[in-house]
């Protein structure tokens, strides 16, 4: 038990000593790259909207995701895309764009470990818990608007 | 004849001598403040190879064969080859080896390595066990971050307190013929845990398990940190060594100008390696360059190396536990200030 | 064509949402994965209350290239399916509504993956 103590003193004190790094500069940059990645959507989709007018909402957004994943997918390929969430952290993350490259990524990655088991099982390492979550929360909502 | 024994300190009276070392490192390590210490620097990260897994063999394969050249020995001349790596099953060294028709024996201490198989291959040397044998050690960047962190071209930021994996391998020949800096004592340490659960922390959790051995070692050897000319750290990089340096304070040990971190010293601050490079390759490229090198010019006269692993694997992490850590000391002394 | 304004709007309201991943990001040390899973639960959620509809009409791009508006094509294709369908619905709904982004993202990362070659961080 005096570990636990002696563990949690270093702790803190560990918590202290890290330098403070500011915050502001990485938080500006996810904003203003974030914010364009989604401009850019805005002016597919409009762009989209107004060359086949006959086309649903839905799916010009449909149209509209899978050219910004596309382009996440082909920087991640020409090794850019790491620069670019390297500096703008969640800005490339909390888009589409993060799904994408979460995939491509590893897919790139472990190719040398062959086709089937490399590139094919590991692709889904860290975009797997997402489409896992959000399938069985969707499912849990339409449960809930089955009853109600 | 019986070997004078510390607590955790063995005392060499035969002189193994490392006779012949070698280093080689990646482009990045090439432009970093010891470009013009390495034996090496390759600007090819896969080193001819397909993959960054079979360059890192190479890597030790290079350094391994630079080192007996440097000792201007044949591989016939060397009875045992001591090395470990980073990779799970540490398949770098064991592939490396399996080229070679010498007996091999693999270890592990993470980044702790270099030490570990410096300390040991002494011990095996000073009994008379065995004449020459090779120690080695490498680390990737790339093999690295794919089995510890992310894939490489996942677009994450790195934490603050991360550290950059040094590619790079270092191998020495010692002997207990031939001439060279003198491995007088080694400390092996015991492995320490402060309940540091941050994988991207590894300085804070490595540096009480440098304070115990450093402390084991001051106290067997009865020394004080400015009986050296130089103490190295590992890897623990610039937290972890500000860490040792208060934890070493409150126990009353002060170290001075003459303590330095490899981490700390082999990347230049513009190379935005955040708290500075770990790895086995960090301390084993540094020893083998500049400090072995002054080592041999009498400009250093007796250095304490203490190299520090962090002992995680991907699986204990996950799990939620802490992160252990070690550390071995060696002390080499010049041929020269007898 | 849409007034300028609407991209400002987009442009604020994209970046607010990313701003807050950033937070995330340095308060908790949350990995890429984390951060994805948080922000798709959280779409599922404004999309099972009702609100998502609403905001998307005010931000457009601004919250739907944001992963957020793939849990919320989730919720609301099990939602819609469910209504249509019945049982059935809860099961074919979500995956079948976004199955154009999931599909792009495997494909591209297929096809990529096999053209490139994984590079070493040069930073």
């Amino acid at each position: 038990m005096q570990d636990e103590v002696r563990n949690k003193k270093y702790n803190s004190y560990v918590e202290a000593k890290i330098a403070k790094t500011h915050a502001w500069p990485s938080l500006f940059n996810a904003f203003w790259v974030g914010g364009l990645i989604c401009v850019f959507g805005q002016v597919c989709n409009d762009l989209i909207l107004m060359w086949f007018p006959s086309i649903s909402t839905q799916s010009a957004w449909a149209y509209t995701l899978i050219i910004i994943i596309f382009i996440a997918a082909l920087l991640t390929g020409l090794g850019v895309f790491d620069k670019i969430g390297a500096f703008a952290g969640a800005g490339t993350i909390v888009p589409i764009t993060g799904f994408s490259n979460s995939i491509t990524s590893p897919a790139l990655d472990f190719k040398n470990e062959g086709i089937i088991f490399g590139m094919c099982a590991k692709m889904f390492i860290i975009a797997g818990p997402v489409i896992v979550s959000g399938t069985v929360a969707s499912m849990i909502v339409g449960i809930i608007y089955l009853f109600v | 004849m019986k070997r004078e024994l510390g607590q955790q300190t063995v005392f060499f009276k035969n002189k193994p001598k490392i006779i012949g070392h070698y280093s080689i490192v990646g482009p990045k390590e090439g432009k970093g403040n010891l470009r013009e210490y390495f034996s090496e620097i390759e600007q090819d990260d896969f080193f001819g190879q397909k993959t960054y897994e079979k360059g890192e063999r190479v890597m030790i394969e290079r350094a391994l064969e630079g080192a007996v050249k440097d000792a201007n020995l044949s591989f016939d001349d060397i009875k045992l080859f001591l090395s470990g790596d980073l990779l799970n099953q540490i398949i770098s060294s064991s592939y490396a080896a399996r080229k070679y028709d010498i007996p091999y024996a693999g270890v592990f201490g993470a980044c702790s390595t270099m030490a570990e198989s410096l300390a040991l291959g002494a011990c095996l040397v000073d009994g008379g066990h065995f004449e020459t044998v090779a120690c080695a050690t490498s680390s990737h960047f790339s093999t690295a971050e794919r089995q510890f962190r992310t894939p490489l071209e996942l677009g994450s930021q790195r934490p603050p307190t991360s550290q950059w994996t040094v590619t790079g391998s270092g191998a020495d020949i010692i002997s207990s013929k031939g001439s060279g800096p003198i491995i007088t004592c080694a400390t092996f340490g015991k492995v320490a845990d402060f309940g540091i659960t941050d994988v991207n922390n590894m300085g804070a959790a490595m540096a009480p398990a440098a304070m115990y051995t450093l402390i084991a070692h001051f106290k067997d050897t009865k020394t004080k940190p400015e009986d050296y000319d130089l103490i190295l750290s590992g890897d623990l990089g610039k937290l972890g060594s500000e860490i040792l340096i208060d934890l070493m304070e409150d126990k009353g040990y002060k170290l001075g100008l003459n303590y330095k971190d490899c981490g700390q010293i082999i990347f230049k601050r513009n190379q935005n390696v955040l708290m500075g490079g770990s790895g086995c390759g960090c301390s084993a490229t540094v020893l083998n360059s500049i400090v072995l090198k002054k080592l041999i010019t009498g400009e250093y006269k007796r250095v304490l190396f203490m190299a520090t692993g962090a002992l995680l694997s991907t699986l204990s992490a996950q799990q939620g536990e802490s992160v252990p850590g070690v550390a071995h000391a060696v002390v080499i002394e010049g041929e020269k200030n007898e | 064509m849409n007034d300028w304004y609407v991209y400002l709007i987009v442009f604020l309201t994209g970046g607010t949402i990313c701003f807050i991943g950033q937070i995330l990001v340095i308060k908790t040390k949350m990995t890429t994965a984390r951060i994805l899973v948080t922000f798709v639960l959280l779409g599922v959620f404004l999309q099972a209350v009702g609100l998502f509809d609403a905001i998307s009409q005010f931000c457009k791009a601004g919250i739907n290239v944001p992963i957020i508006g793939f849990g919320a094509s989730l919720a609301k294709g099990a939602i819609n399916a469910v209504k249509s369908s019945g049982i059935l619905g809860i099961f074919t709904g979500g995956l079948s509504a976004c199955a154009g982004g999931i599909a792009a993202a495997i494909f591209f990362a297929f096809i990529f993956g096999i053209i490139f070659k994984a590079k070493t961080k040069k930073m």
